[in-house]
């Protein structure tokens, strides 16, 4: 009801515009009439920005986190417990890189992280939709020393949040499922293989649907093939984030 | 002027009998990668029932369930307390990452959510949301919504954690039930015999080893290990 409103509003006003450049062009003279096509040309709207400085700091003890995606959607979760990763969140969560993840087509806008965020920093990444409010909000980040552990959180509701008003959230780690924990120094792309481990690889040896995260074994408590150290442990939560709409 | 407030009350007690036929999904999440959960059982009931209390003794009830996934005890303390009971949702075990969804319809004045299940592989380690009081407003309505919470994993304190999985699930009796999927081990011997907090605490993990045919545990440590939280719960008040 609201569109068709619009719509005859639109028209009655075409209508008297028109109606008045006749008048105008037969004002006293002998030339006949020329109608002349009026075009009704709307002031261009202001954009409007929704705004969000995301805040965001590594809980763990020596595990970095690769550049972090954020994105603002308005329908959809980028992972769901029991459900397979999709090819983006995989490589995300293999190899770090958020490339296609932020690309996704959920995505109505997306930011990234500048480098990766080291234990014990914070971030403040800024992401910005014009025009339209968005519903939704996700982080995603790779723990980089392990095989396919990831943090963050999918589908937050921010469709609430005002300007100036701000959420605080304390997220825990999940496991793609798309390769095996086997913790060898091949396999692993962070800082405890001297970035030599691989990171993306299509094949998916694992249970090949997302999870939480069991934590890593490491060498100190018992997976003797582990390049992992008792250092690269985590435990839940991984991640503080804190959203605030500043626009 | 005392007459009418007793007309007011029991006016009010009529109209919360009329919204007492209140059902609930629940839908249970295992978000782990590799633990299995026994069945469970769920049920609504008053204020004054409790599955257990952190830091006492677990119950005799609540020791079947977690040693053994047996939960005919529970059923039982549960059906004594007119409590709305639901056993075993999920038909059967209910494997990582699974999950189930079931309706209870809420008797009068059953208003508190329990549910509990055994994590397999483990010798006492149970996850369980332990009385959980169903949102009401000011009036005793129930607020219909979407509720959604985390369960940790518990330790019942009443048995050590052995990790010797050698089909044993009657309370008192050492060792591991079974490990469901893969890579359940044998021949270990053993990573404690003793439990140093016997109360209900929360579980410190698996520890697992790399042996599946020796070492200290038959528990896989790549695969049966786990983080809290080890379950979701979704209640939606219709």
């Amino acid at each position: 009801m609201t569109s068709l409103n619009n719509l005859r509003k639109t028209s009655l006003s075409a209508a008297i515009a028109v109606s008045i450049a006749l008048v105008g062009c037969g004002g006293g003279s002998d030339d006949p009439v020329v109608e002349e096509e009026v075009v009704v040309v709307p002031p261009a709207p202001t954009p409007v920005n929704y705004s969000y400085e995301v805040k965001v700091l590594n809980l763990t003890v020596a595990q970095p986190m690769s550049p972090l995606a954020v994105v603002l959607h308005n329908e959809g979760e980028f992972w769901k417990i029991g459900e397979a990763a999709s090819v983006a969140l995989e490589n995300l969560a293999e190899s770090g890189a958020n490339t296609d993840f932020l690309a996704d087509s959920m995505a109505l806008a997306s930011a990234s992280g500048a480098d990766l965020l080291m234990p014990g920093a914070t971030e403040t990444v800024t992401v910005t939709l014009v025009d339209t409010m968005p519903t939704s909000f996700t982080l995603a980040t790779m723990l980089v020393n392990t095989n396919d552990a990831f943090a963050g959180i999918t589908a937050k509701d921010i469709s609430n949040l005002a300007v100036d008003e701000s959420i605080s959230l304390l997220t825990g780690s999940y496991d793609s499922g798309t390769e095996k924990n086997s913790e060898l120094s091949a396999t692993i792309p962070g800082p405890a293989t001297g970035g030599m481990g691989e990171g993306f690889n299509e094949e998916r040896d694992d249970v090949d649907v997302v999870s939480m995260h069991a934590g890593v074994v490491t060498i100190d408590d018992g997976l003797s093939q582990s390049v992992l150290t008792e250092e690269h442990r985590f435990d839940n939560p991984t991640l503080s984030i804190t959203i605030t709409r500043v626009e | 002027m005392k007459f009418n407030k007793t007309i007011a009350a029991i006016m009010l007690a009529t109209s919360s009998v009329a919204v007492s036929a209140q059902e609930l999904d629940i839908t249970v999440t295992n978000l782990t990668q590799g633990m299995h959960y026994t069945p469970f059982i769920v049920s609504a009931h008053t204020a004054d029932v409790s599955l257990y209390k952190l830091g006492e003794a677990a119950s005799t009830e609540l020791q079947m369930m977690a040693e053994g996934g047996n939960i005919d005890g529970l059923d039982t303390m549960l059906m004594a307390a007119n409590a709305d009971i639901i056993k075993n949702p999920a038909a059967g075990l209910l494997a990582p990452s699974g999950s189930f969804t079931t309706t209870i319809t809420l008797s009068d004045g059953n208003g508190y959510l329990s549910l509990a299940s055994m994590l397999l592989p483990t010798n006492d380690g149970f996850a369980a949301l332990n009385g959980w009081k169903v949102p009401t407003d000011d009036a005793g309505a129930y607020v219909p919504g979407t509720y959604k919470m985390n369960l940790n994993a518990y330790d019942a304190g009443t048995e050590a954690n052995d990790e010797i999985i050698n089909g044993a699930g009657a309370p008192g009796a050492a060792g591991i039930p079974a490990a469901p999927g893969m890579n359940a081990g044998s021949g270990a011997t053993g990573v404690t015999t003793t439990e140093a907090n016997q109360t209900i605490h929360v579980h410190r993990g698996n520890l697992g080893d790399d042996n599946l045919t020796g070492g200290k545990s038959d528990v896989d440590n790549t695969v049966h290990r786990w983080l809290n939280p080890v379950a979701s719960v979704t209640v939606v008040v219709k």
